[in-house]
């Protein structure tokens, strides 16, 4: 070891692209899984998911503008700079979940790789989940699927990265915006990951990361009438249950906690649950029978 | 042009810098990863349609060649198909990335090597071309989510030739598909632009891609007749003329190699009297003019409806007056050189059999450059569908101008062609649009716009224009077991 003195980095929150401390000015302590004290973080208020909501209502009508393509271009620059910093991930979830190196790098190396599968989802979901449909008229009948707009995410509490990613993913890549709760006990490497997507070509608002005690920051957020979707994957029972009952108030959207293999690949069904689909009817007018032309 | 001077401002040579690419004296052919020279050494020259410039030798495939590319193909496929979807995707996406980073060298190469303008190049080609590769990396490790079933299987080897209009383009097309699907390719890019697939090797080098998944042969049409012949093939694809897509068919009749085509076009570009009259004729112009009409889907037929027939015709001649003709790597060019002196000839021999045949040509005046070969942008009036202008494929800047009064007349006359891959309707009526696109015999229509393209859009033909779609998920479907 170096005798060098360390420079330690205070860790803040992700909201609109930018940095901000929590407006309530509290930290709490993070530790790692032999408890020893790895960062103070910022304790979210109630305040502080409203703003993200704010931050992340303004940043849909760009994002889900975008092409599909770019959005593709974009998840992709995130696992290009995931790459980069793949030693400081490593790290930190190591630090973070207890694991043995080599598990740590497991975990780094899928989630970079869930930005590249994600990636490749955002100009062919819309080709999977609609259609043309048949309707005995003279119509052209086309359904197509837009992203819901605002999703409240929080994150699975054990899986520090590779769980976050897999429900942050997924519901940008069809055109969504989040505000995500960082799993509670290990949030530092997600407000890391606000770091990779603010020099990702993402969006400021498309991804708003905040830490802090779940249960105090997500009741706000299921509630929130300017919150279309919420995911529950970080939810006990208990909890999952009275956010759904509040997010029943404006029918948000639910995805409720389910038991998830973190590491096997992800199927669509964590995009189509933010999904809207739209169904365009229009006259095809008629130039009579016709004929059987060649 | 004649009234330049008249103009209300001229415009100054806006060269590109041809400093961007270095072009090696000769070329070898690419296979199992290194570049080797043909078996007996032939090669043949590659020049600039524009200045008739050499601008390198290229080795000339022999069968025997065509037969070490397959069995490179062979032993890669074996580990190329194992890989997981995910590694192949990779390779993919690396392969995007690179050609994204070298464009403009690519561009000016591509300009170069075909005679098109930069614009075009830099702006269509090359773009269109990095996205193939992105969108098609992201289906590697979704296979099982197109809709061929469970993990649908690849093919095998697939042996891939490709014409000159739109080499680097037609070459990303057919290989992006064929290796996110888990196939290896032998690819023949056209005789007169064979740098940019060279130059494509070379980004198959720099994204590791494993040696023998993309071999490329150059050579003339006996080097692709070898290829498509093969036992060793797999699945054939080729893009290119009608009358050498029914020569393959029959090669490949009696054997299990899946064939996709992708043929000639004789477009109908159908005008309706209620369309906006200057976004038709942008359109029109986009439709026939683009890449100097060398495109299989141009819209050369332009059906007019009879009652709008002089105040379009006007507004589209007065628009043909101020294309620029001239030097490809010029950035304000629209219209660049014709690819080689034989579609040159094929051209002129078309254009002429119009006016003996009693249509009225028109062209704007332009000046035509010394050295090259070069057509102006021309157009006949008072075609009748007897005409060979109005039933063979010109593939070059040449419009023939149809009138019709009813919409079943546009339509009838649309269809009567023997191909079908192109059509474009101009009207503002949402149901005349619908109406008429659902009785057109052709694969891909354009309604309001015309010859626009995209990787998520299938493309492909009706009739005589071939069979098979590329692009979009359909276009996995080419190079699935399926």
């Amino acid at each position: 070891m170096s005798d060098r003195l360390s420079v330690f980095k205070t860790y803040k929150l992700f909201v609109g692209g930018k940095f901000p401390r929590s407006e309530s000015g509290r930290v709490y302590e993070v530790t790692d899984s032999k408890g020893n004290w790895l960062a103070n973080a910022p304790l979210s208020s109630r305040k502080d998911a409203r703003d993200a909501v704010v931050a992340a209502r303004k940043a849909v009508g760009g994002w889900s503008g975008a092409t599909a393509y770019n959005r593709g271009q974009v998840l992709y620059r995130v696992a290009e700079m995931l790459e980069g910093r793949r030693d400081q991930f490593v790290a930190e979830v190591d630090d973070a979940e207890g694991l043995s190196k080599a598990k740590a790098a497991a975990q780094v190396d899928a989630a970079i790789d869930r930005w590249v599968w994600y990636a490749g989802w955002t100009d062919k979901i819309g080709q999977i989940t609609g259609g043309t449909n048949p309707v005995a008229g003279p119509f052209f009948n086309v359904s197509s699927t837009e992203p819901t707009g605002v999703v409240a995410v929080l994150a699975p509490q054990e899986s520090s990265f590779l769980g976050l990613v897999s429900v942050i993913a997924p519901a940008i890549a069809t055109g969504n915006t989040v505000v995500v709760v960082a799993s509670e006990r290990a949030p530092l490497p997600a407000l890391s990951l606000g770091e990779v997507l603010a020099t990702s070509d993402v969006p400021g608002g498309v991804v708003n990361v905040l830490s802090g005690r779940t249960a105090e920051i997500t009741p706000s957020l299921a509630a929130h009438q300017d919150v279309n979707a919420i995911d529950l994957a970080g939810a006990d029972a208990e909890l999952a249950k009275e956010l759904e009952i509040a997010a029943a108030d404006n029918l948000k959207r639910v995805l409720r906690p389910q038991p998830v293999d973190w590491a096997a690949a992800p199927g669509t069904d964590r995009m189509t649950a933010f999904l809207e689909t739209r169904t365009v009817w229009h006259p095809t007018g008629s130039l009579g029978a016709g004929g059987s032309s060649y | 042009m004649a009234d330049m001077a008249n103009k209300a401002f001229a415009y100054a040579p806006a060269p590109e810098s041809r400093a961007v690419v270095d072009i090696a004296p000769s070329y070898g052919l690419f296979i199992d990863g290194e570049f080797a020279e043909a078996t007996g050494g032939k090669v043949f020259k590659t020049i600039s349609p524009s200045t008739e410039e050499v601008l390198s030798e290229v080795a000339q495939g022999s069968a025997e060649d065509v037969d070490r590319a397959v069995k490179a193909a062979r032993k890669a496929f074996e580990k190329w198909s194992a890989l997981p979807g995910a590694e192949r995707a990779k390779y993919l996406f690396r392969i995007a990335r690179i050609i994204q980073e070298r464009s403009r060298e690519l561009a000016v190469l591509e300009t170069l090597d075909n005679g098109k303008p930069i614009k075009e190049t830099r702006d269509a080609d090359l773009p269109l071309v990095a996205a193939h590769f992105f969108y098609y990396a992201g289906w590697a490790d979704k296979l099982d989510h197109a809709g061929y079933g469970a993990n649908p299987r690849p093919l095998g080897v697939a042996g891939q030739v490709i014409p000159w209009n739109f080499p680097l383009l037609m070459l990303a097309w057919k290989i992006a598909p064929a290796l996110a699907t888990g196939n290896t390719v032998v690819l023949k890019p056209a005789e007169t632009t064979p740098l940019s697939a060279l130059f494509f090797a070379d980004i198959c080098r720099q994204a590791g891609l494993p040696k023998g998944v993309v071999n490329i042969v150059t050579g003339d049409g006996t080097t692709g007749a070898a290829l498509v012949a093969h036992e060793g093939v797999n699945k054939v694809a080729f893009t290119g003329s009608t009358a050498v897509g029914k020569a393959i068919a029959r090669t490949v009749a009696g054997t299990d190699k899946k064939l996709t085509l992708e043929l000639g076009g004789k477009g109908a570009n159908i005008v309706f009297d209620d369309a906006p009259i200057d976004q038709a004729v942008e359109g029109i112009v986009q439709g026939i003019f683009f890449n100097q009409g060398q495109v299989c889907c141009a819209g050369s037929r332009l059906l007019v409806q009879e009652s709008i027939q002089d105040e379009l015709l006007d507004s589209l001649k007065r628009r043909l007056s101020t294309l620029r003709l001239g030097d490809p790597l010029d950035k304000n060019t629209d219209i660049g050189a014709i690819n080689s002196a034989e579609q040159l000839a094929r051209i002129t021999e078309l254009a002429d059999s119009g006016e003996a045949e009693g249509a009225e040509r028109w062209a704007p005046a332009c000046e035509l450059p010394e050295n090259g070969f070069w057509f102006r942008p021309t157009l006949f009036t008072g075609v009748t569908q007897a005409h060979r202008i109005a039933r063979e494929e010109i593939f070059g800047p040449v419009l023939s101008v149809l009138t019709f009064r009813t919409p079943g007349e546009a339509v009838a006359k649309a269809n009567n062609s023997q191909y079908g891959l192109s059509a474009g309707i101009w009207t503002e009526k949402g149901s005349r649009m619908l109406a008429v696109a659902s009785k057109l015999r052709a694969g891909v229509i354009w309604a309001n716009t015309f010859n626009k393209f995209d990787p998520t859009s299938p493309f492909g033909g009706f009739k005589e224009s071939g069979f098979g779609r590329e692009g979009g998920r359909h276009g996995l479907e080419a190079y699935l077991d399926v």
